[in-house]
């Protein structure tokens, strides 16, 4: 936060001079050009991120100190409260139940993800030309395939009484499987959401770690193998330190976006059945639009801003480090 | 001959596993497709056929002809090329900045991005529907659009500011000794390099836009004819109960222009990566 408002403060005043690129002309040739220019073509970005990302962020905070429902809503005249939103969600059990859920339901999307995904992308590297065409366009497939659809599509699938789920299952001889209720039990609809989740994310992993492997020179592998070294050993020593920055932006996209995951339950359950999938984003919109308790359900979204921070401070920190390794 | 059987079989389980990839990456999109083409005696069956041996068209006209259709499907694509445009547009400039120009507060601009990136989208879905409210974009697209090209940026200044890093500046200096001026140097030496880049970003864009549900379920909510596809899709199920086959319908005709784009811009995505990664 505090590094958000250090640097908002200086731009605000380069904002005008930013459509109209009027600023000074360019000193060209002499080396790097000073001045304004810099500021000028952040501007825009930076407007956006203050204007639609700080701000309503902001909001959300004061939203969250405030009593604020339905009649506030309307009328306006919201009351402060100080943390007394938070009091009241911190002593629920049944919010300290969702944040458990919601780590299990990250942890597991994640490790699933990312093993998955670089067990593909070691398998395209070693096909042949045929093969890691077919692969790469079927990963592709299932990448665009859009969220909504994909969710609707897993319905389908697990469907209890005309599902091909069931059917397969039925008839590999597992016969409890027999119009199972999938989306009726907790630890099952909780299963499918994974399931759909993986589907979904492992292709962007596997392509993007992939196409890092395809940038190890070949030479390094050619004299490790020379050196006698075995495939667990070049993998270590050759393979994972290239892939190393790869692997960390992979791997913390990973974690906001399943951490975030929010459509596919919400399409899917809507956090049920009873609380069985309900992870923080559902449950702070279940609490807002539901309960109509909007100052709770900002409180809670903050309470996930913060823990979603702490996940991630590791990553921000490896990030710099390398940012200095550049300069 | 023997070496080259044992090649041979020592390449099994790999293959073994290439093709149980493609099938689990397909089987989901294959069966969305062929539910949409069975009767619908065929698809409320207790034995699910693999391939449907008769051939309908009937889920799709309950698709195209059910309310809105057309509508919803330009108000999708309006959203979500304006706001790749705008995304592509604002961050080009500042990853030109970052990955360029020396100037103060750059690695904290980075920093922010890097924030941004990790924004609660979902979270702050109130104070936007407030804010929309109070400046009167409530249920209108440019509101969709500001919000959409908000979520795209942040990825869209990281990608591309891997991409102008891994194009030497000198290729640009060497155009203005020839008489260039930095812009018309940029335009026209680096920009064609950076082709794969801005595809690989508006493949991003266009993922994030033409999917996003939560916003447009929830800002969109008195004018029912600036909703998005993914909003009719999940009402489609409502509306139509249990018809599955229209529902699949539906979803093959929402999820196809993705799929269609994905496959023709295939090569230049994972070079794109590819690319990007060098010295990402």
């Amino acid at each position: 936060m505090s590094v958000i408002r250090e640097r908002t403060a200086p731009p605000s005043p380069l904002r005008r001079a930013a459509p109209g690129t009027s600023g000074p002309p360019p000193r060209p040739r002499s080396g790097e050009p000073r001045g304004v220019w810099p500021y000028a073509l952040i501007a825009p970005a930076v407007g956006g991120m203050l204007y639609l990302l700080l701000y309503p962020l902001l909001r959300a905070v004061l939203i969250s100190l405030q009593d604020f429902r339905l009649r506030q809503l309307i009328t306006g005249d919201a009351e402060f409260v100080g943390l007394r939103n938070y009091r009241t969600l911190l002593s629920d059990p049944r919010f300290w139940e969702v944040v458990r859920r919601t780590f299990l339901f990250m942890a597991v999307n994640v490790v699933l993800i990312m093993v998955i995904a670089t067990l593909v992308a070691l398998m395209t590297e070693r096909l042949g030309r045929f093969g890691r065409t077919m692969v790469l366009s079927s990963l592709v497939l299932a990448w665009a395939m859009p969220v909504i659809a994909a969710t609707t599509v897993f319905q389908w699938l697990f469907h209890s009484e005309f599902g091909i789920v069931n059917h397969l299952l039925t008839g590999a001889g597992f016969s409890s499987f027999d119009r199972y209720p999938w989306f009726a039990h907790g630890t099952a609809a909780f299963a499918i959401l994974v399931l759909l989740v993986v589907w979904q994310s492992v292709p962007f992993a596997a392509v993007t770690v992939y196409s890092a492997l395809t940038t190890v020179p070949a030479e390094l592998y050619e004299s490790a193998r020379l050196d006698g070294a075995s495939a667990a050993r070049i993998f270590r020593s050759v393979t994972l330190p290239v892939l190393r920055p790869i692997f960390l932006l992979v791997f913390s996209l990973e974690v906001i976006w399943t951490f975030k995951a929010f459509v596919q339950i919400w399409v899917m359950t809507r956090g049920g059945p009873g609380d069985a999938t309900t992870i923080l984003p559902v449950y702070a919109v279940q609490t807002a639009l539901a309960g109509q308790r909007y100052d709770l359900g900002s409180a809670a979204s903050m309470v996930t801003v913060v823990l979603m921070s702490g996940v991630l401070v590791l990553y921000f920190r490896q990030m710099l480090r390398q940012e200095d390794e550049i300069r | 001959m023997s070496r080259a059987r044992t090649a041979r079989m020592r390449r099994i389980p790999l293959n073994a596993a290439a093709v149980l990839t493609v099938l689990v990456c397909l089987f989901p999109v294959y069966w969305m497709i062929s539910t949409a083409f069975k009767p619908s005696r065929d698809i409320q069956s207790t034995h699910p056929r693999l391939v449907p041996h008769t051939w309908t068209l009937d889920h799709f006209r309950t698709a195209v002809q059910a309310d809105g259709f057309g509508l919803f499907w330009r108000n999708s694509v309006l959203v979500t090329v304006s706001s790749i445009l705008l995304a592509l547009i604002v961050a080009l400039a500042s990853a030109y900045a970052v990955a360029r120009l020396r100037w103060k507060g750059r690695r904290q601009f980075m920093l922010m991005v890097f924030i941004a990136q990790m924004a609660p989208w979902e979270s702050l879905i109130i104070p936007i529907y407030i804010i929309s409210r109070d400046t009167d974009m409530l249920d209108r697209l440019p509101t969709l659009t500001l919000v959409y090209f908000m979520v795209t940026l942040p990825f869209s200044v990281i990608v591309l500011r891997g991409f102008i890093g891994t194009i030497p500046p000198e290729l640009e200096e060497a155009a203005q000794v020839d008489g260039c001026t930095r812009t018309g140097a940029f335009r026209k030496v680096a920009l064609p390099l950076l082709a794969p880049g801005l595809m690989a970003t508006s493949l991003f864009g266009f993922i994030t836009a033409w999917n996003e549900f939560a916003y447009a379920n929830f800002l969109i909510i008195k004018h029912q004819d600036s909703r998005t596809l993914p909003v009719w899709l999940s009402s489609f199920q409502n509306t139509f109960g249990t018809d599955w086959g229209a529902t699949m319908a539906a979803s093959t005709l929402f999820a196809l222009p993705a799929l269609v784009v994905f496959l023709l811009l295939q090569r230049h995505v994972t070079s794109g990566f590819a690319a990007g990664a060098v010295k990402g």
